[in-house]
């Protein structure tokens, strides 16, 4: 294990060697036993206390695998380690919520969407998301905001809104929220919106007053929606705060944001345990894009540390332009090389998967962890290399064997890059191509398990 | 001694709030009974939900262990100590000294609570009688420069914002601003980000880089804002944003909910980077220093 790495995914690192223990101590028993799972859930408990899992719902948990555990049969060549890691693994997704459920509008126009949370847990920003993601499901919407408190907060949304395409109900910070909610009622009404998403303040639970007002609010816009909005990276007081919320609120679902972050999500079994409603989106980076379906048997994986490998395959799919792919699998096939265009057209296929930084966040911790963060400079590098190919003349691309120490030194000239660069970008090209002669099957899944030699910063 | 005394109830009260909620009352768990084996579990339960982490926790159990207390008032006692004991080094105070002007510049990840900590840090330097201007250098959320512009005009602040663009040039302006009229202190706001962001992480390096060029020995202070509902990944947040930066002290926001901040145990530990400021409150004068003690005993009761 890497110093270095430990920086990045610290309890990844950690939780990956400890269940890979577990599976090693107790191989080579045919049922699960108090015995043999004992230390296992011992493990399991640390896991996911350092995950941010609240205490009394790890404990719950703890109680429940153990119930379901003893007596299992070990299947087939499964040691009761892996039986019992797979087990926890089924349990925990089970509990966040089965399938995934989006919203449901189903009501009169216009359906209401109230927003609630914390300070700095992400309502305005995830208030523009969802306004994006239903104005491209042809949906009319409008926004207002009922943040009369922190400066500036009305500004934050109306620029959001304008970026996501939705209508701003203007509100001024010298006006009563409740006024406000029910101004932007009328006008949404009045307009034939299909769906008005109000944002509020960040409140504390405990914050008597701000409760209240929130719960008028609620009274006021009988909304269809009311969303807890939960920051990922939330520790054990989720419980309490969730639990306050839920009281005074009829929350309806929870969304959890920043995602993207290296937060291993325990909240979201905390507050769906407490809260009982599903987790209808995840929210992952500032782009008003970024927000994604809730999936409970990846976030089961992440809080285990498990990686998503799932999610990383699905993008590669979704991103990695088919067609190119084809033809250069084509090429491949009648025998002309990989050369140093295809190299090129291939990283731009890479920065369209959001680069390595994005990547890596899907992957599980044993190849997280080899990732040097003073290496990965990934999409900086990235441009570096597009900008040394092109320094190079067409003939130069397709037979990189001509290439000498004069052209070299043109070439990192050309580029501005010393000419080591040229070379280290030469040796990654051999790497790329040796990997491509495995994929000319186009088998996906061998690919991603040779990425690591090729992708700029991993070793 | 007046402000730290109301720091210290403020903080209790608060914490007391808590108490309640989790219905684990330290004080009242540990007094007036003997020392025994589910003392001490409900001890590591209270310590592990005030987010101290298992590391942190199981230490000091462990240490209180090994004193073999009889009773609950005396382990109680012994708990208070330890957590000081291990928060001491963290106490550290700001000292504006030397450079005209002394640039501080803050960092975290979104919604941590840095514009507003700026707020109330600007107002704390003014009541020490510091001229104060701040750089409205988070130029990526929609409205964050209309929020640190709104706050300076309220409170008779200068604030050197510009219409778009890149942080490090509104930090390089804000401090040619800062010299010419005579300011004493820079408060330099930037976007949030997270630490796996690492475009952005580099970005705030150079922002960093743009200081030190604009004016040498800058800045003098990098903080790292912290919100103290943040869970174990509070821990990591400290050691990206301290590899990449060199963190010189760390604020630790929203003390004034449920939250209670036990992941400061672990960074003492772990990364033990200063803790100068608290966030205890919503007013503008709610920042205040960080007092291992009084924090120790706030956590604990």
């Amino acid at each position: 294990m890497s110093g270095t790495s430990s920086v990045y995914h610290p309890m990844l690192d950690n939780l990956t060697a400890r269940l890979a223990k577990i599976v090693k101590q107790i191989r080579g028993e045919a049922r699960l036993t108090e015995a043999n799972i004992q230390d296992a859930l011992r493990e399991v408990r640390v896991a996911l206390l350092e995950a941010d899992v609240a205490l009394p719902v790890v404990k719950q948990f703890i109680e429940a695998v153990r119930a379901s555990a003893l007596g299992e049969e070990v299947i087939g060549s499964l040691t009761p380690g892996q039986a019992l890691v797979g087990l926890v693994h089924r349990e925990l997704a089970r509990l966040m919520g089965g399938a995934n459920v989006g919203l449901d509008l189903a009501t009169q126009p216009p359906a209401v969407i109230l927003m609630a949370g914390l300070q700095g847990s992400g309502k305005t920003t995830t208030a523009g998301k969802l306004a994006k993601l239903l104005a491209a499901d042809k949906k009319k919407v409008a926004l207002v905001s009922c943040d009369v408190y922190r400066p500036a907060a009305i500004e934050q949304l109306k620029a959001v809104a304008a970026q996501a395409g939705a209508d701003f109900v203007e509100s001024k910070s010298g006006e009563n929220p409740v006024d406000i909610a029910r101004r932007a009622l009328e006008h949404a009404k009045t307009r034939y919106f299909d769906v008005l998403i109000v944002d509020t303040a960040g409140r504390l639970a405990i914050d008597e007053e701000m409760m209240r007002e929130i719960a008028e609010l609620h009274a006021v816009l009988k909304p269809v929606e009311t969303l807890f909005i939960v920051d990922a990276m939330q520790g054990q007081d989720a419980v309490n705060v969730a639990r306050a919320f839920d009281a005074r609120l009829p929350l309806t679902g929870v969304i959890l944001t920043k995602l993207d972050g290296d937060a291993r999500g325990g909240v979201a079994l905390s507050v769906r345990q407490v809260t009982g409603k599903p987790i209808k989106f995840a929210g992952v980076g500032e782009k008003l894009g970024g927000i994604e379906p809730f999936h409970p048997e990846r976030m089961a994986a992440r809080i285990l540390g498990m990686g998503d490998i799932l999610g990383l395959v699905e993008e590669a799919h979704a991103r990695i332009d088919l067609d190119e792919a084809k033809r250069v699998a084509d090429k491949l096939k009648r025998g002309r090389g990989f050369d140093l265009e295809d190299f090129k057209a291939q990283i731009a296929q890479m920065k369209k998967m959001g680069g390595v930084a994005a990547l890596l966040d899907k992957l599980p911790a044993q190849l997280a962890g080899q990732i040097s963060p003073a290496q990965l400079q990934d999409d900086r590098q990235i441009r570096r290399i597009e900008g040394i190919i092109n320094s190079m003349t067409p003939a130069e691309r397709a037979d990189p064997s001509m290439l000498k120490a004069s052209r070299k030194r043109r070439i990192a000239a050309g580029a501005g890059v010393p000419v080591q660069a040229v070379n280290q970008l030469l040796n990654q090209f051999e790497q790329m191509q040796k990997m491509m002669k495995m994929m000319k099957g186009g088998n996906m899944a061998r690919m991603l398990r040779n990425m690591k030699g090729v992708l700029p910063g991993l070793r | 001694m007046v402000a730290a005394l109301s720091w210290a109830a403020r903080l209790k009260a608060g914490l007391a709030r808590t108490r309640e909620v989790l219905n684990t009352p330290v004080p009242v768990l540990l007094a007036r009974r003997r020392v025994d084996e589910s003392l001490y579990e409900e001890l590591e339960a209270a310590l592990l939900q005030a987010d101290c982490g298992v590391a942190a926790t199981q230490a000091i159990v462990s240490s209180l262990r090994r004193k073999k207390l009889e009773d609950g008032e005396a382990l109680r006692r012994a708990l208070k100590d330890a957590l000081a004991e291990l928060l001491l080094p963290l106490e550290r105070k700001l000292e504006i000294t030397g450079a005209r002007p002394f640039v501080i510049m803050l960092a975290g990840v979104n919604g941590s609570g840095k514009t507003t900590s700026i707020g109330k840090l600007a107002h704390w330097l003014q009541l020490q009688g510091r001229s104060v201007l701040l750089a409205a250098g988070d130029t990526f959320r929609a409205a964050a420069r209309e929020q640190l512009v709104a706050w300076g005009e309220r409170n008779a602040v200068p604030v050197i914002a510009q219409p778009s663009g890149d942080p490090g040039a509104v930090l390089f302006d804000a401090l040619g601003a800062a010299r010419a009229r005579g300011a004493e202190v820079v408060i330099a706001d930037t976007a949030g980000r997270l630490p796996t962001q690492l475009h952005l992480m580099e970005e705030i390096r150079k922002v960093k880089r743009v200081a030190a060029k604009a004016q040498a020995g800058a800045p003098h202070e990098v903080l790292l804002v912290l919100d103290a509902n943040t869970g174990q990944n509070a821990l990591a947040q400290v050691k990206a944003f301290d590899d990449a930066l060199g963190l010189t002290g760390l604020v630790l926001t929203k003390l004034d909910g449920t939250a209670k901040g036990g992941v400061v145990c672990a960074i003492a530990r772990e990364r033990p980077v200063p803790l100068l400021f608290v966030g205890v409150g919503e007013d503008i004068d709610d920042l205040r220093p960080f007092v291992a003690r009084d924090f120790a005993e706030a956590l604990v009761g």
